[in-house]
């Protein structure tokens, strides 16, 4: 069947420029003795083929049902084949099973509360990306990350003073603000290690400013890390190199047991939250974190029902709340969200569906690690979601993670929508008592 | 055609039953083996509790999101899957035979009844086929094999249809009712009725990752 919708990636082009169906069998054939199991035969051989899957995905629903987006319509055109040839490929049919894999699942797991059999096509497309990978046909974009991941240990390629830097530059900042406050660097012993995605640093130090605020005004004994591990995203894990994901990992874990603190925060991110309950941990040979790690959402929580953070006073105009499948789906925080929202909000509007069963942004699972040139997929492969927040009829939506708030803003942008998008902690911050302040 | 008949109730049966039992104790053998082997994580979380929690929440119908998304298949699949099962196991006739071949006896179904069950059957079977035709996602994702499903688990009912009703030749349709029941048998290991011997475990798996690692339903 022909493909009509290729996108031009310079990443993929360049790989399968390099490939022949030889090599391809070669490598196919090396990931799925190697790598794979009875879990994905039994998962490849039970799909009776019922399409009661299809509904679930944010894709099919946008595109006026197409078949082709349907979760188990995706596994078709890509893991289906590579069993079926037993690896046996051209690589042009490559590009698009990579283009599928990589840019039109977002790993969100929402069709498992759709397949009465219980089959992951979030694990089926990341072997699919494995292999994309040991191909070598990869988005540019994100193999850039993950080549940022090897070479820095974080996904930004900011240099290690570049990091300090910017803590001090905030520290800085907030000191016209918080007279005493700090941001410890490398404190041994603290209660708390916390860490950002990189993007923090690099284009929304704000955010860094604001849990400074917050952790300075409850009075948390914390520190953040000088040394690389201090990234705790991951998007090694979505383009399949595994090797890179658990060193990643490994080393986020060790900054912290190196400074001996007795727990982890991790700012408002889902996918760095679940790298660090479902696959970095995995690959490590870890049955769960070997270090406690609490995401920002709990956090606040903890901070606000303990009375360490009063809010002076709720946002009254209807607020709605974005739940992000690494979050609320991935590790059950859907009660956490609801809390923390009700103690700055008067009027939560929820949207439907919502809590474990969301729609997914779209940016996730590495999509909007891929770049421009799948910008579109991501926008008209989402209308779902535009639909569901228009429902609402809100002006202001909660985001507690970084691609989704990435993924929402160009949602946002395309449909018009002309919502205002907040974390959390910006909330926290604009509506908490500042005696000092 | 008495010999052909003695031949299909008689050894055949006790091969087809052999391949059925055999052959998915094998499958399931070879498959942990091969779990234990090389998805060590996944066995390391399974959990029992989760597990079973996840298979009891999907078998009430409408309950999953699933399911309520999908009305017409929830009711068809439902009632399939409950008349397929029991029908065979409870109808008289068959019990007669084990009685005389095995003496094990229960209480069967009155024959009124398996026979509005076979229907049901039978009409479920031409509801999914007619599924697989018109309705785009499914008929995409269509394949040989499904379609030798679909007729494997078509055709005894069908045939016990007809041979109960006296319509073609009743020894002749028994003959071939007893095939087609056979090849069912001897179908479930190696086709896409496995979903029969592995859905238990894939859901089981499901549930416990959600409920073990997720901490969240998975229904
Ligand atoms: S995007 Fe989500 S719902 Fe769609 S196929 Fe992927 S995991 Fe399933
Ligand atoms: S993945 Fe599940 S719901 Fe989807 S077609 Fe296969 S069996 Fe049906
Ligand atoms: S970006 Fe947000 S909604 Fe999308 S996959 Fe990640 S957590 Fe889920």
């Amino acid at each position: 069947m022909k493909f009509d919708r290729k996108v031009e990636d310079a990443g993929l082009m360049r790989g399968v420029a390099a490939l022949t169906p030889d090599k391809i069998e070669k490598t196919i054939k090396a990931v799925l003795d190697g790598e794979t199991g009875a879990k994905l035969k039994m998962y490849a051989e039970t799909c009776v083929r019922c399409g009661m899957c299809s509904q679930a995905c944010h894709f099919y629903v946008s595109h006026d049902n197409d078949p082709t987006y349907s979760p188990a319509g995706k596994v078709h055109q890509t893991m289906s084949r590579i069993l079926e040839t037993k690896g046996r490929l051209d690589p042009e049919e490559i590009y698009k099973i990579a283009q599928i894999a990589y840019t039109e699942c977002n790993l969100c797991k929402r069709c498992v509360h759709y397949c009465p059999l219980g089959i992951d096509t979030g694990y089926i497309m990341l072997v699919v990306r494995r292999i994309c990978y040991k191909l070598g046909v990869v988005p540019q974009y994100i193999h850039d990350t993950t080549n940022s991941h090897s070479a820095t240990y974080n996904q930004m390629w900011i240099k290690d003073d570049e990091w300090v830097d910017s803590l001090q530059w905030q520290e800085d900042e907030a000191r016209d603000e918080f007279p005493d406050l700090r941001i410890p660097v490398d404190k041994e012993g603290a209660e708390i290690m916390y860490s950002v995605i990189a993007p923090e640093p690099k284009f929304r130090t704000h955010l860094i400013y604001q849990a400074a605020a917050i952790m300075h005004q409850a009075g948390v004994d914390w520190t953040m890390p000088s040394s690389p591990g201090w990234d705790n995203s991951d998007l090694a894990m979505f383009s399949g190199d595994n090797e890179i994901m658990g060193r990643n990992k490994r080393r986020h874990f060790e900054c912290a047991m190196d400074l001996k603190a007795k727990r982890i925060v991790m700012g408002e991110c889902g996918h760095a939250f679940r790298s660090i309950y479902d696959m970095g941990n995995r690959w490590l040979g870890w049955k769960m974190y070997p270090i406690e790690v609490v995401h920002a959402v709990e956090f606040y929580w903890e901070l606000i029902s303990s009375g360490k953070i009063k809010i002076k006073e709720k946002i009254k105009e209807p607020v709605t709340i974005q739940d992000p499948c690494n979050i609320i789906r991935g590790r059950g925080l859907y009660e956490a969200s609801r809390k923390v929202a009700a103690a700055l909000c008067e009027n939560i509007v929820e949207m439907t569906p919502n809590g474990v069963h969301n729609y997914c942004c779209a940016a996730g699972g590495g999509i909007i690690n891929c770049g421009p040139p799948f910008k579109n997929t991501r926008t008209t492969g989402n209308r779902a979601k535009a639909d569901q927040i228009k429902a609402t009829g809100v002006k202001l939506c909660i985001v507690p993670c970084h691609n989704c708030h990435g993924g929402l803003e160009d949602i946002n942008h395309y449909y018009k929508l002309g919502i205002e998008m907040k974390f959390f902690g910006d909330l926290i911050y604009q509506l908490m008592e500042k005696p000092e302040a | 055609m008495n010999a052909i008949y003695d031949f299909v109730s008689g050894p055949l049966c006790w091969i087809a039953f052999i391949v059925f039992i055999g052959g998915s104790a094998w499958r399931l053998y070879s498959m942990y083996n091969e779990a234990k082997k090389k998805d060590v994580n996944s066995l390391a979380y399974m959990d029992k509790h989760y597990a079973l929690r996840s298979i009891l929440n999907w078998l009430i119908p409408f309950r999953a999101l699933g399911w309520k998304e999908n009305p017409g298949m929830t009711v068809a699949t439902f009632l399939f899957h409950i008349c397929l099962i029991l029908t065979p196991l409870f109808l008289l006739g068959h019990i007669v035979l084990l009685e005389q071949n095995l003496g094990i006896s229960y209480p069967a179904l009155p024959d009124g009844l398996a026979d509005f069950m076979t229907i049901i059957v039978i009409a479920a079977c031409v509801y999914f086929y007619w599924r697989r035709k018109s309705q785009p996602d499914v008929k995409f994702l269509t394949t040989r094999k499904d379609w030798f499903a679909l007729c494997v688990a078509f055709l005894p009912f069908f045939t016990g249809f007809l041979a109960y009703h006296g319509i073609g030749g009743d020894k002749f349709m028994t003959i071939l009712h007893i095939l087609a029941g056979e090849l069912m048998l001897v179908a479930i290991p190696f086709t896409r009725l496995s979903h029969m011997i592995f859905g238990l475990f894939s859901r089981a798996y499901m549930g416990s990752e959600f409920g073990g690692i997720r901490r969240v339903q998975d229904w």
